[in-house]
């Protein structure tokens, strides 16, 4: 058996024919195993769902309870057997419940990464390098231009920001499931302790992580009536960037807008955003995680999915591992 | 460094100039010198570091990665300073001892030799963060192009030190990076630096706008009446053989004018307005003018096409004697003697317009003989000249501004306090055959409406949107559908760079005309019959 019977690039996905199972469908499908929530991911509709217990939670809280026929939650590290082909999930470091799916079949074993990242989350368990035959990696940041700097100091300018200019509030702009919690409990960790205002479409996502565990301290609406304008003075408020741009953001006095995204490493992407104060927090890897997890694997060969396939391709070719761009379509870039 | 590039990373995102204050005065309040003297320098262009080419740059970074991957990063990011700050490789097992500080490395960079210079700036970058790095290669590459002027730095260091802008600006020309003594005295360690250099900069007197009701309260007998030339403010300072001429803002522009540079052969320092032609026979227009502005060097042929010259209207210092203390009327009688011994071509003086009352005055300003008018200075007779902007002694009074009816036809979100309106206009006026017009823009305005106007024009544009490329809105904008917006302005120049042709200079938004349909609009046939005034 050649990897390439192990599986096939499909309209809905990425397909398994022996095990008869897609990951990741972008349309619905009998079988579909999730690696994480991300709407582009995650969609609903299927007849029949594997992922995560988390990612699970996530689907029907975005979806509502019946977002697919039937669900099993795959228990990370351990083995389900599927028409014949051995399953496992095991954790990605993306976001609460990413996990990268490790299918086995007559001897071959294939990785599927999903989305992934290497700098250390504390709202995410981390991502573990799994020896295979085949990854099949991301490449969301698959240029050399890419580098994530550490998280921690990217908040420190927001708070450095917000202490040279109290009078003014400070918009965040971050994904809602995964970015915008990571972003609130490293505002913890950096020590702040005053509430956080966020968006109402953070405050289901927010109670969830906070349910399982992850502490981002008080949470409060950003809306009109917990106070005047004057009140969000040097408020630190998160929601999704697409908020800022609205009407909603009009309660804020004089907002400093911050996008925390991998893709603020370019300055005129800020620029063209309008946004003063770019974070570069992303859930992705960037170019040297994309580089040293490929050799962590020790695969042989890579698979690269959505993201800047050609420069990545170019690297392992550089390296003499076989490497090809699987082109998935349905992907964007919003996941971060 | 990393002080210094995030302050340039900042600045550069930072659309108010406030905000901008902040940022400047917060870095030179923390940090120490030499290293913050040396970062104004490069902010208001007096530093003086040999410059790498873009192509050496490309150079280097290729003998260290792929070129491939290299060019896959450069087509991406479309700015080399950046791709290479960004993909630059560091060293093998290479972790410098200390970030390098901007004394260092703007004195290894000074240091460096022609040949020598290339690698030396690699050793740099090996050593340096990635926006250190971004901020180094803006420093050998030339043009920091972050939005500051040399004057809002200096007036960041008035805020630091709570003194009058003016107070700097009158030093500036006399002091040199790092600037030490400068520090010291804002800080309050030390005495003001007491310059030696000759021909330092005035700082100059400005007026106020003649507003409603200001006239009545003025006696016509206490102000002369002068014309206001439409040219560039200059300050024409020779002292003990060094001669400059400066911006009104105390920028030295003798390079730009080393004709009229040329012909300063006097001890004095005198107050006027550049214009071009020559003044024994005409004054040229403001079109004629733009020749010669923002040029880095000027061809003999446009000196001779548009020669330089000054129309003077104040002494600040004839000969030695300072003469700003005394009134405007006998400042006036030294000057009108002194003009007398200057070149003619070069040199005249600005003619005072003879009026018993005010509505004399109306008349001639609003038919001023010559297009470059742009209305009426007051003066008072007993003022002495007083550096910045003191209110009553001197007024502007211009003539009314033009006005055009144009369509809104795009709209770009604001920033700060507006990032959430739509408040920059892009308006245009019908051009072409009747039955086949097309509106052609005409220029962008984003202020001169109230707040309560913003938030209708925003939900104008939110309701009207037919197209959307980042944050700008095209809106329905077509003979039948439009809002058609008053827009005043001063005046028109040719442009070669806009479609329609024109510039406007200041325009805003004058009033809203909700009530006008759009196919009502001005034509651009009447904006051209302005230009050929």
């Amino acid at each position: 058996m050649r990897a390439s019977d192990l599986f096939k690039s499909r309209p809905e996905g990425l397909y398994c024919p022996p095990g008869d199972f897609f990951i990741d469908p972008v349309r619905p499908v009998e079988r579909a195993l999730i690696t994480h929530g991300h709407s582009d991911h995650a969609r609903s509709g299927h007849r029949s769902v594997l992922a995560t217990q988390e990612t699970l939670d996530i689907m029907g809280l975005r979806y509502g309870e019946d977002f697919a026929g039937t669900t099993q939650a795959a228990t990370l590290g351990e083995t389900t057997d599927i028409n014949g082909v051995a399953v496992t999930f095991h954790p990605a470091g993306h976001v609460l419940g990413s996990a990268q799916i490790c299918v086995e079949h007559r001897g071959i074993r294939i990785v599927a990464s999903g989305d992934y990242k290497r700098q250390k989350d504390a709202t995410c368990l981390p991502f573990e390098p799994i020896p295979c035959d085949v990854f099949i990696t991301e490449a969301t940041f698959g240029l050399p231009v890419f580098r994530h700097p550490p998280d921690h100091e990217e908040i420190a300018r927001v708070l450095k920001s917000a202490a040279q200019f109290p009078e003014r509030s400070h918009l965040i702009g971050a994904y809602a499931l995964g970015k915008a919690q990571r972003v609130m409990r490293l505002l913890r960790d950096a020590g702040y302790d005053r509430p956080i205002y966020i968006h109402g479409a953070l405050a289901k996502l927010s109670e969830y992580y906070q349910s399982q565990g992850i502490d981002l301290g008080r949470l409060e609406p950003g809306t009109v009536e917990s106070g005047a304008k004057a009140d969000f003075a040097g408020a630190i408020v998160v929601g999704p960037p697409s908020a800022f741009a609205d009407r909603w953001a009009r309660r804020f006095p004089d907002p400093i807008s911050c996008f925390a995204s991998g893709w603020m490493r370019i300055r005129q992407r800020a620029k063209q955003g309008g946004v003063e104060l770019p974070l570069i927090i992303s859930d992705h890897a960037d170019w040297d995680e994309l580089i040293i997890t490929i050799k962590e694997t020790g695969a042989a060969e890579i698979w690269v999915t959505h993201g800047r396939e050609e420069a990545l391709v170019r690297w392992c070719e550089l390296e003499g591992i076989a490497a090809r761009p699987l082109h998935l379509v349905g992907y964007e870039d919003e996941g971060d | 460094m990393n002080r210094f590039a995030e302050l340039l990373d900042r600045l550069v995102l930072t659309p108010s100039r406030n905000g901008k204050l902040t940022l400047l005065r917060d870095y030179f309040h923390s940090v120490e010198d030499p290293d913050r003297g040396l970062a104004l320098a490069a902010i208001t262009g007096d530093l003086n570091i040999a410059a790498v080419k873009p192509a050496m740059l490309r150079a280097l970074v290729v003998e260290r990665m792929d070129p491939v991957l290299f060019g896959y990063s450069y087509d991406y990011v479309g700015d080399l300073a950046e791709t290479v700050s960004l993909v630059w490789p560091q060293p093998q097992g290479h972790i410098p001892n200390q970030v390098p500080t901007l004394a260092e490395v703007v004195g290894k960079l000074q240091a460096a030799s022609r040949s020598d210079g290339p690698k030396v700036l690699a050793r740099l970058l090996d050593d340096a963060s990635i926006s250190a790095r971004f901020a180094i290669i803006k420093l050998v590459t030339g043009g920091l192009r972050i939005g500051v002027s040399a004057r809002l730095a200096k007036q960041a260091l008035a805020d630091l030190g709570k003194v009058d802008i003016a107070e700097i600006e009158e030093l500036w020309h006399g002091l040199a990076p790092p600037y030490t003594e400068l520090f010291a005295w804002l800080e309050g360690r030390a005495e003001k630096p007491r310059s030696a250099a000759l021909a330092l900069f005035r700082p100059v007197m400005l007026s106020n706008a003649v507003d409603d009701g200001d006239l009545e309260k003025l006696e016509p007998a206490d102000y002369a009446a002068e014309w206001k030339w439409d040219g560039i403010r200059v300050q024409a300072v020779c002292e003990g053989g060094v001669r400059r001429l400066y911006s009104r803002t105390g920028d030295d522009v003798s390079g730009a004018f080393p004709d009229l540079a040329a012909a300063m052969t006097f001890e004095a320092a005198l107050d006027g307005e550049l214009l071009v032609g020559d003044p024994r026979e005409a004054t040229g227009t403001f079109s004629d003018l733009q020749q010669r502005l923002n040029r880095k060097s000027v061809s003999p042929k446009i000196q001779q096409q548009y020669p330089a010259f000054m129309r003077c209207y104040d002494a600040l210092q004839i000969n030695g004697e300072d003469l700003r203390a005394l009134p405007f009327a006998e400042r006036r009688k030294h000057l009108e003697a002194f003009v007398k011994t200057l070149d003619p071509g070069r040199f005249d003086l600005s003619p005072l317009v003879a009026f018993t009352d005010w509505e004399t005055l109306e008349r001639l300003r609003q038919a001023p003989p010559h297009p470059i008018i742009e209305g009426v200075m007051l003066k008072r007779w007993d003022s002495p000249y007083l550096a910045g902007r003191p209110k009553g002694p001197w007024f502007k009074w211009k003539r009314d501004p033009h006005t055009v009816d144009a369509v809104l036809m795009y709209a770009q979100r604001g920033h700060g306090k507006r990032s959430s309106f739509y408040s920059d206009y892009t308006f245009g006026v019908w051009a072409g055959p009747e039955g086949a017009e097309e509106l052609v823009p005409v220029g962008k305005a984003y202020f001169g409406f109230t707040d309560e106007e913003l938030r209708e024009i925003d939900k104008y544009v939110r309701d009207n949107t037919i197209e959307r490329f980042g944050p700008v809105r095209s809106v329905r904008a077509d003979r039948r559908n439009g809002l058609v917006l008053e827009v005043a302005f001063e005046g028109l120049n040719r442009s070669t760079r806009h479609k329609s042709g024109v510039a406007m200079r200041f325009p805003r938004i004058s009033r809203l005309r909700w009530d006008k349909p759009a196919a009502e609009a001005d034509r651009i046939e009447t904006l051209q019959a302005l230009l050929d005034r």
